[in-house]
């Protein structure tokens, strides 16, 4: 009895409260009907995209929108070929790809190093970067945007591959935040056994620290990767939009630029970003969600 | 051990510092002395001191963005709050399907914000079409409307999978008891629930405060601030401040913006912080 959990209880609740069950049985059917009619309405824009990026251009207008393909407006891929080979998609899609990866790899791999010795090394340099690192996280972007972007001008780390290096910057608090949470409850007994036992701090840190990391490594890179990979206003300040675009860049770029937008292909692309993204995250929905959790938590 | 990782500071600290200092701390103070000039060009920059500060104020763009950002944090904040915080309590009643319910409404939120205008731009359009009303770009109204629907759509799952860890954790026996003393459901979720889930509201409502002060990415994609400016929150301002206008003085008044900008953000977290910490009681 002493450990039950809340969901057991409340499921305990529904089924075997005697003359409560009844009515309790009713209103859960219900329930399931209202949330099953509120999941089709939550996932009706993405099925509207859908729709529409398979129908032929003259048939896309506000008016017609709801329509769904029929024979005549049915197009097949058509809208997917145009749309990748006219906004060179599939260049921008390497981009993103490129960008998120360096820069989540790089931010894992830096900010983990950093919070253990700062949570190891008792100096005052160690506790005034915990403090900046957790200002940092409530200074909204357009503060530093214009300074960062002539910064990054000057160091030349305009390009797809330098840029990780401002992600790093910039996501430094978060991840140092995160790391430093947790690593304040590991014992220091395992990493002073391991100094006796002749490790130098490189061998203790990959051996025997970063392994015990992992399920805070895992969480902070679903979290930088969710940002990354939408993040619109950084990559566009930064990079030439005209010779590199990720992903957001293109899709903003391409309704700017152009008088009348080509509806069909533009949803097509819509519909190549998002694709990945739902597969990924229903292969990997237990650790976003667990991810997501860990983050609320400490931040 | 202490003094044996300390000799290894420029392994373990030196890259993470010198990227938060290109990243971070240096654009941040030299933007604090930019506020502070008026310049077209960083290389040529005239100080002009508190002049920049008083042109925000005068600034009518900017104090209409002010009123329609504050306007759209209230709204959004509590709408999100609630609904999240329903759908949570209905996902803990142990319902047959509470998994596959709970990955959809949580899967918008990994869709970026310039995406999710667009999709939303599209739907709302179609749907205002044909009601035979004007379209988002034409009424700020609804503009504004529009942007709450979306980022209800976007933070409810969120927030909800916040409520739902904090939830799990009351502990099932104080549930029990109030069971047994005859609480009603009502009053079991006020009294008991409700306090216990103190710190998840706290993060919540943190969260969407600041998200939807801050929100820039989503307004740019579904109203581009049209029509004239009317549905522009502040961080769109500050961006055409910024890049949009011309003439020498813009670039030190956006700089000034940013500044006012943050000190609002930093004020509302910590006054929200404040408020809600107090209310948390002790597990």
């Amino acid at each position: 009895m002493a450990n039950k959990t809340y969901a057991a209880v409340m499921a305990n609740k529904t089924y075997h409260d005697g003359a409560v069950s009844g009515a309790r049985r009713v209103v859960d059917a219900a329930l399931i009907v209202l949330l099953t009619a509120l999941c089709l309405v939550w996932i009706y824009p993405v099925i509207l995209i859908l729709s529409n990026s398979l129908k032929l251009e003259t048939a896309i207008s506000t008016a017609t929108v709801f329509a769904l393909p029929t024979s005549e407006t049915f197009v097949g891929l058509a809208n997917y070929v145009h749309g990748v080979t006219k906004m060179n998609f599939l260049a921008s899609f390497g981009y993103s790809v490129v960008i998120t990866l360096t820069s989540v790899a790089l931010i894992i791999l830096c900010c983990s190093m950093c919070a253990w010795y700062i949570t190891r090394v008792n100096i005052l340099a160690s506790k005034l970067m915990y403090l900046l690192c957790a200002f940092s996280m409530v200074v909204p972007f357009q503060m530093v945007m214009f300074t960062l972007a002539k910064t990054a001008d000057t160091l030349k780390l305009n390009t797809p591959f330098n840029i990780c290096i401002i992600y790093l910057g910039f996501g430094a608090g978060l991840a140092v935040f995160m790391f430093t949470g947790f690593m304040k409850s590991v014992p220091l007994a395992i990493e002073e056994a391991a100094m006796i036992d002749g490790c130098n701090p490189l061998q203790i840190f990959f051996k025997v620290v970063f392994p015990i990391l992992k399920p805070t490594a895992i969480s902070t890179a679903i979290l930088e990767t969710m940002w990354v990979w939408n993040d619109y206003l950084l990559p566009t300040l930064v990079l030439d939009i005209k010779k590199y675009r990720t992903i957001p860049m293109a899709i903003q770029y391409f309704r700017g630029s152009y008088g009348r937008v080509e509806m069909g292909p533009m949803m097509a692309c819509i519909m190549i970003t998002v694709i990945p993204i739902i597969i990924l995250y229903l292969a990997c929905q237990k650790y976003i969600i667990e991810g997501v959790v860990a983050g609320a938590v400490k931040g | 051990m202490e003094n044996a990782i300390k000799k290894y500071w420029p392994v373990f600290l030196l890259p993470t510092l010198a990227a938060f200092i290109i990243g971070f701390i240096w654009p941040f103070i030299w933007g604090i002395y930019l506020s502070f000039h008026k310049f077209i060009t960083v290389s040529k920059t005239t100080f002009v001191g508190i002049d920049n500060y008083i042109k925000v104020f005068q600034d009518a763009t900017f104090v209409e963005a002010f009123w329609f950002t504050a306007r759209f944090t209230i709204v959004s904040t509590i709408l999100i709050n609630v609904l999240a915080f329903a759908l949570a309590l209905t996902l803990t009643r142990g319902l047959k399907g509470t998994n596959a319910f709970r990955t959809v409404f949580f899967l918008p939120n990994l869709i970026g914000g310039i995406v999710l205008g667009y999709i939303w731009q599209i739907l709302l359009n179609g749907l205002l079409t044909n009601l035979g009303l004007p379209l988002l770009a034409l009424d700020a109204k609804y503009g504004f409307w529009g942007l709450i629907i979306l980022m209800c759509w976007q933070q409810i799952g969120y927030m909800m999978i916040i409520y739902i860890a904090g939830l799990q954790n009351v502990p099932g026996d104080l549930i029990e008891a109030a069971s047994i003393d005859g609480a009603t459901s009502f009053q079991t979720l006020i009294k008991v629930k409700l306090p216990m889930v103190m710190p998840s509201v706290t993060i919540c409502t943190f969260l969407t405060l600041t998200n939807s002060f801050k929100l820039f990415d989503q307004n740019l994609a579904l109203t581009g601030g049209e029509p004239a400016k009317a549905s522009q929150m502040l961080a769109l301002n500050i961006y055409d401040t910024f890049y949009a206008r011309a003439g020498a003085q813009w670039k030190g008044i956006g700089q000034a913006k940013a500044v006012v900008f943050f000190l609002l953000v930093i004020s509302i977290s910590l006054i929200q912080l404040y408020f809600t910490r107090r209310k948390e009681v002790q597990q």
